[in-house]
C-alpha cells in the first residue's frame, strides 16, 4: 500500500511537471504582454527594461524553472494587470469556484446515481425510457446553450432566478460564503444545474450500464434465491458492486466541474477562478495563467490519487496486505 | 395429494415467451422428492434441468413463466404465487446452491455480514444472536476457525472453502429442500468429493431432501437415490439410480451412459449419442492422402528439460520487497512421435503453464525446450518459425478462443496464411476441405463463429489447427466446457488425429477417466513438480505415489453404470 502511494506520487510530479511546461511553451503564442502593460507614449528602451525585468527575454524552459523555483517557496509571482501577488488574488476567488464546484458536483452525482439506479432497476418502464431518451439532451447540448436557456425560462421569463453574479455573501476570515443568504443560494442554483448537467447525465448512464451488468452476476441471484429483499439486494448487493468502477470516471468528472467552471462562470458573469483566468488570457496575465493551470493540475492529479486510494478501501480484493487464506 | 412427499412436480412447463414465439423449456415435468432423499437431475446444456430448479425457486429469468403444471411444497401449492410470498419461500424453506462458489458470493461483503443478512432476514434473532449462529453454521459445514473466518471476504478462501459457505448460507433457516445446481463442476475431483459428502451428511442428518442437478453421471451414480433424466426439455426416464444407471430402459439414457469416459476400462472409440438424430459424421482418414510424410526422429520428438516457472505474487518498489510464486518447478520429460502424452493434475498444478512454455508463448525461466532435436528455447527466428509451423494448439474455451468478429474461413486459414505453409489461392480449398473433414460442412465457412454450438466451435479450433499440417498438437482441456456426447464426438475426432495423421499430442486434462480414454503415457502434476510418470494403464492399475493414489480413489465410481454398447479394448 505504502510502496502503491509513493510510486502515484512519483508519478503525478511528473504529470504535473510536464503539463507546467507545455504551458510554458504555449504562453508565447498568447501575445506580448508588455504591449497591454506599457501605454501609449513609451520608448523602446522602456519596453527593453520592462521585459528583462520580468525575465521575459528568456527562453521558456528557464522561466519556467525560476517560475518553479518561486513556486516551491509559495511565492506565485505578481498578476501584471492588477499588480497584487497571484496567490492573493486567487485566494480571493476561490471559495466561489469551489462552492460552486461542490454543489453541482453534489447534484451530478447524487442525481445520477439515483436516476441510474432507477432506471436499471425498472429497465422497461415507460419512466425510464424517458429519462434515459431525456439524457441524450444532456450529454449532446454544450454547457454555454444550456446556461442560456436556463437564463431566458428561469431568469427573463418566469423571474424566479437571479442570472448572474453571486448574490449577497458572508466573509469568514478569507472565505466568502453564498450558503448562508437567500439570494446567495438562489444565485448558485442555475450555473449549478448548468455545470452539473453534462456530468449528472454521464454518471446517470453509466451507473445505469454497471448496475444492469451487476444485477445479472451470479451473486445477485444468489442472494435473490437466499430469500433477500428486493430492497437488500439492489441497493445492498447491487449497488456497491455498481460503484466501483463508476468511482473512477467520478474522479475525473469532478476535476472536470473544476476546469469546465470558465465557461459557466463567464455565461453566469460568476467571481471565480475561471472567470479570472479568462480575463488573465485577454491580458496575456502569464503569472495568473500560469499559477491556474497549476493549481487545476494539482486539483486534478490529487483526485486521482485519492480515487486510486478509494478504490482500496472499497474493494476488499485490492487489499493485498491484510490477505489471509491464500 | 400425499403430504409426506416434501415436493411434488407434476407435469410442468416452462415457457419463455421470445420474438420468434414461444420457446418451451421445459414440457411436462413430473417428478417428487422425498425427506432424506438425494434426487439426481441429469442432462446436457439445453435439456431444461436448470430451468426447473428456477421455477421451483421463482426465478426465472426474464420473461419466463410456468406455463402448465404444479409444483407442491408438503402438500401446498407455490406455483403461481406471488412474488412476496415466493420471496418467503426462498431460502427459509427452499434454498439454492449455484454452479460457481468463485461468482456467487458477493465480493464486497464478509461472510459473516452475507449469514447475518441471510438469518436475520428468515429468523427472529438478534445480531450477535445471528453471528453466533454463523459461525456455529461455518463449523457445521468443516471450515476451520470460524470465528477468525467470519470476518474475511469471500477472496481469501479458495474455491472448495467458498462452496462451504455457499452451503452453510443455504442451511441459514434450516430449509427442507435444497436445490443444487452444479454445485461441484467448477472444483477439482478432491473437493468435488469433500462436498459431496458433505451434502450426503446433511441430507442424513437433518432429513432434507435435495435436488441435484448435474451433467456428470459420476456424480450421480455416487451420490443421488434416485434419478431423472432430461433431454430437450422432457423427462425421458425416471426412478432409482441403480436402476436407471444399470438397466436403462430409454434409448437417449443408454447412448447418454454409454458416452461416458469410464475410469476403470480403456475403449477403442466413444459410442456416438445418436438419438434424435444428432450423429455427426466426420472423416480425418481422408486427410491423410495429402497429409505430409515427415521422417520420425529416432528420440522423442517434444523434450521438456528442466522447465521451471515463475510468476509475481506481489509487487513491490524494492526487489527485495517482491515474492514470486513457483508455478513449475524443475519439469522434464519426453514425448515421442505419435504418441499421446498426458498431463493431469488439479488446478493451479501448473499443467496450462507447462503447454503454454512449450508452445512458446511464456518465456522460460529456467530450462529448455527441445523439438526434433533442435532446442527451441532462445533459439534463433529461423529456428522458431520452423518451430511454429509443426505446432499448433487447441484450447478449452471453445467459446473465447475464437475471435467473435472474424468469419470462419478467416479464422482457420489464419495460421497457415501468417506462417506462410500454404500459397494464397489454395487457402480456400485446404479451408472448405478441412471444415468438411471435422464434419461441419463446407458451407460452415461463410458463417460467424456465434451461429455454432460449443462442440462445433471446438471442431473449427481444430480445422484452425489442421489448417498448417502440424506434427504436434498441444491440446489444453479440450473438453472440459463440452457436454459428454459433444466430449465423446470430440476425442474420437483426435484418436483419429493420432491414428490417420500419425500427430504426436499432449493432452492436458483434470479429468482421469478421459486421460485414460485417450492417452499413451501420462504425467501427474502437483504443485508445479512431476510426482509421477507412467505408461497410462500402469499408472491406472498400479499407482506408485500417495498422491496419485489419492486422485484415482477420489474418481467418482462408474461401477453403476450398465457397459451396453462399449467396446473395450
Amino acid at each position: 500500500m505504502l510502496s502503491f502511494i509513493i510510486r502515484r506520487l512519483g508519478q503525478s510530479l511528473l504529470v504535473l511537471l510536464v503539463t507546467g511546461l507545455i504551458a510554458f511553451s504555449m504562453f508565447r503564442f498568447i501575445g506580448d504582454p508588455i504591449d497591454n502593460m506599457l501605454g501609449q507614449e513609451r520608448t523602446i528602451e522602456d519596453v527593453e527594461r520592462l521585459r528583462t525585468q520580468l525575465g521575459l527575454d528568456q527562453p521558456f524552459p528557464v522561466q519556467y524553472y525560476r517560475f518553479l523555483e518561486n513556486a516551491v517557496q509559495g511565492n506565485f509571482g505578481v498578476s501584471y494587470r492588477q499588480g497584487r501577488p497571484v496567490s492573493e488574488i486567487l485566494l480571493e476567488r476561490a471559495p466561489a469556484t469551489l462552492e460552486l464546484a461542490a454543489v453541482s458536483g453534489l447534484f451530478a452525482l447524487g442525481l445520477g446515481i439515483a436516476l441510474g439506479v432507477f432506471t436499471a432497476i425498472r429497465r422497461n418502464g415507460i419512466a425510464s425510457n424517458f429519462i434515459m431518451s431525456a439524457s441524450l439532451i444532456g450529454v449532446s447540448l454544450p454547457t454555454f446553450l444550456i446556461g442560456i436557456l436556463l437564463i431566458y425560462l428561469f431568469g427573463v421569463q418566469l423571474r424566479w432566478l437571479p442570472t448572474f453574479g453571486r448574490g449577497d455573501v458572508v466573509d469568514f476570515g478569507w472565505w466568502s460564503t453564498g450558503f448562508l443568504t437567500e439570494s446567495g443560494l438562489k444565485s448558485l442554483i442555475l450555473p449549478a444545474i448548468t455545470l452539473g448537467l453534462y456530468q449528472m447525465t454521464l454518471i446517470m448512464r453509466l451507473v445505469r450500464s454497471e448496475m444492469l451488468e451487476v444485477l445479472r452476476q451470479d451473486y445477485i441471484r444468489f442472494a435473490r434465491a437466499r430469500g433477500l429483499k428486493d430492497r437488500v439486494v439492489n441497493f445492498r448487493h447491487a449497488l456497491k458492486n455498481t460503484l466501483i468502477p463508476v468511482i473512477t470516471v467520478m474522479g475525473l468528472q469532478i476535476g472536470g466541474i473544476i476546469a469546465f467552471a470558465i465557461v459557466t462562470e463567464t455565461v453566469f458573469n460568476w467571481p471565480g477562478v475561471g472567470l479570472l483566468f479568462i480575463n488573465a488570457i485577454q491580458f496575456v496575465d502569464i503569472p495568473v495563467m500560469a499559477a491556474y493551470l497549476m493549481l487545476i493540475s494539482v486539483m486534478f492529479v490529487g483526485i486521482n490519487l485519492i480515487v486510486d486510494i478509494l478504490y482500496v478501501f472499497v474493494d476488499p480484493r485490492l487489499r493485498v496486505d491484510s490477505a489471509g487464506g491464500h | 395429494m400425499m403430504s409426506d412427499q416434501l415436493l411434488d412436480i407434476e407435469d410442468l412447463s416452462v415457457t419463455f415467451p421470445t420474438r420468434r414465439g414461444a420457446f418451451i423449456a421445459v414440457r411436462d415435468a413430473t417428478l417428487s422428492l422425498s425427506p432424506g432423499e438425494i434426487h439426481g437431475l441429469v442432462g446436457e446444456s439445453g435439456a431444461g434441468k436448470s430451468t426447473i430448479g428456477a421455477a421451483v425457486m421463482g426465478l426465472l429469468e426474464g420473461a419466463g413463466h410456468i406455463s402448465g403444471g404444479t409444483v407442491h411444497f408438503r402438500g401446498d401449492a407455490i406455483s403461481g404465487r406471488d412474488r412476496a410470498a415466493m420471496q418467503a419461500l426462498r431460502g427459509k424453506k427452499i434454498s439454492m446452491i449455484f454452479q460457481d462458489p468463485l461468482t456467487s458470493l458477493n465480493p464486497l461483503f464478509t461472510v459473516g455480514a452475507q449469514l447475518v443478512e441471510t438469518i436475520t432476514e428468515h429468523l427472529d434473532l438478534s445480531e450477535a444472536d445471528a453471528r453466533k449462529r454463523a459461525c456455529d453454521l461455518l463449523d457445521r459445514v468443516g471450515i476451520p476457525d470460524p470465528d477468525t473466518r467470519i470476518d474475511q471476504y469471500p477472496h481469501q478462501f479458495s474455491g472448495g472453502m467458498r462452496q462451504r459457505v455457499v452451503i452453510a448460507l443455504a442451511l441459514c433457516s434450516e430449509p427442507d429442500v435444497i436445490i443444487a445446481d452444479e454445485p461441484t463442476t467448477a472444483l477439482d475431483v478432491s473437493i468435488q468429493k469433500q462436498i459431496l459428502d458433505l451434502i450426503r451428511s446433511l441430507v442424513d442428518e437433518k432429513q432434507v431432501g435435495v435436488i441435484l442437478i448435474t451433467h456428470d453421471m459420476g456424480v450421480i451414480a455416487e451420490t443421488t437415490d434416485t434419478v431423472t433424466v432430461m433431454y430437450m426439455g422432457e423427462v425421458v426416464e425416471r426412478g432409482s439410480t441403480a436402476k436407471v444407471l444399470g438397466r436403462p430402459e430409454h434409448e437417449y439414457t443408454k447412448s447418454l451412459i454409454a458416452a461416458v469416459p469410464r475410469p476403470d476400462r480403456k475403449v477403442e472409440r466413444f459410442p456416438q449419442i445418436s438419438y434424435g438424430g444428432r450423429e455427426t459424421r466426420f472423416a480425418i482418414e481422408e486427410l491423410a492422402r495429402d497429409w505430409p510424410k515427415t521422417e520420425a526422429p529416432d528420440g522423442p520428438l517434444v523434450e521438456a528439460r528442466n522447465l521451471k516457472k515463475t510468476f509475481l505474487a506481489r509487487g513491490g518498489l524494492l526487489p527485495s520487497m517482491r515474492k514470486y510464486f513457483t508455478a513449475v518447478d524443475d519439469v522434464s520429460f519426453d514425448i515421442r512421435p505419435g504418441e499421446v502424452f498426458g498431463l493431469v493434475g488439479e488446478s493451479g498444478s501448473g499443467k496450462s503453464t507447462i503447454a503454454r512454455m512449450i508452445a512458446g508463448l511464456y518465456p522460460l525461466d529456467g530450462g529448455e525446450v527441445i523439438f526434433d532435436g533442435k532446442r527451441v528455447s532462445g533459439a534463433d527466428a529461423a529456428t522458431l518459425e520452423d518451430f511454429r509451423r509443426q505446432i499448433q494448439m487447441i484450447f478449452q474455451d471453445p467459446f473465447s478462443s475464437l475471435n467473435p468478429r472474424h468469419r470462419v474461413d478467416a479464422i482457420v486459414a489464419e495460421p497457415a496464411l501468417h506462417l506462410g505453409v500454404i500459397p494464397k489461392n489454395e487457402v480456400d480449398d485446404r479451408v472448405r476441405d478441412l471444415l468438411e473433414k471435422v464434419g461441419l460442412g463446407a458451407d460452415a465457412a461463410v458463417k460467424y463463429p456465434h451461429e455454432f454450438s460449443g462442440g462445433q466451435r471446438q471442431r473449427i479450433s481444430i480445422a484452425r489447427a489442421l489448417a498448417t499440417q502440424p506434427r504436434f498438437l498441444i491440446c489444453d482441456e479440450p473438453t472440459s466446457a463440452l457436454d459428454v456426447s459433444i466430449q465423446a464426438q470430440i476425442l474420437n475426432i483426435l484418436k483419429d488425429l493420432q491414428e490417420f495423421l500419425g500427430l504426436t499430442m499432449l493432452f492436458i486434462s483434470h479429468d482421469l477417466p478421459v486421460v485414460r480414454q485417450m492417452c499413451d503415457r501420462v504425467g501427474v502434476l502437483k504443485d508445479g513438480r512431476l510426482v509421477e510418470l507412467q505408461a497410462t494403464e500402469v499408472l491406472f492399475a498400479d499407482p506408485q505415489q500417495s498422491y496419485t493414489r489419492e486422485l484415482l480413489r477420489l474418481m467418482p465410481k462408474t461401477d453403476l453404470l450398465s457397459t451396453d454398447g462399449l467396446q473395450a479394448v
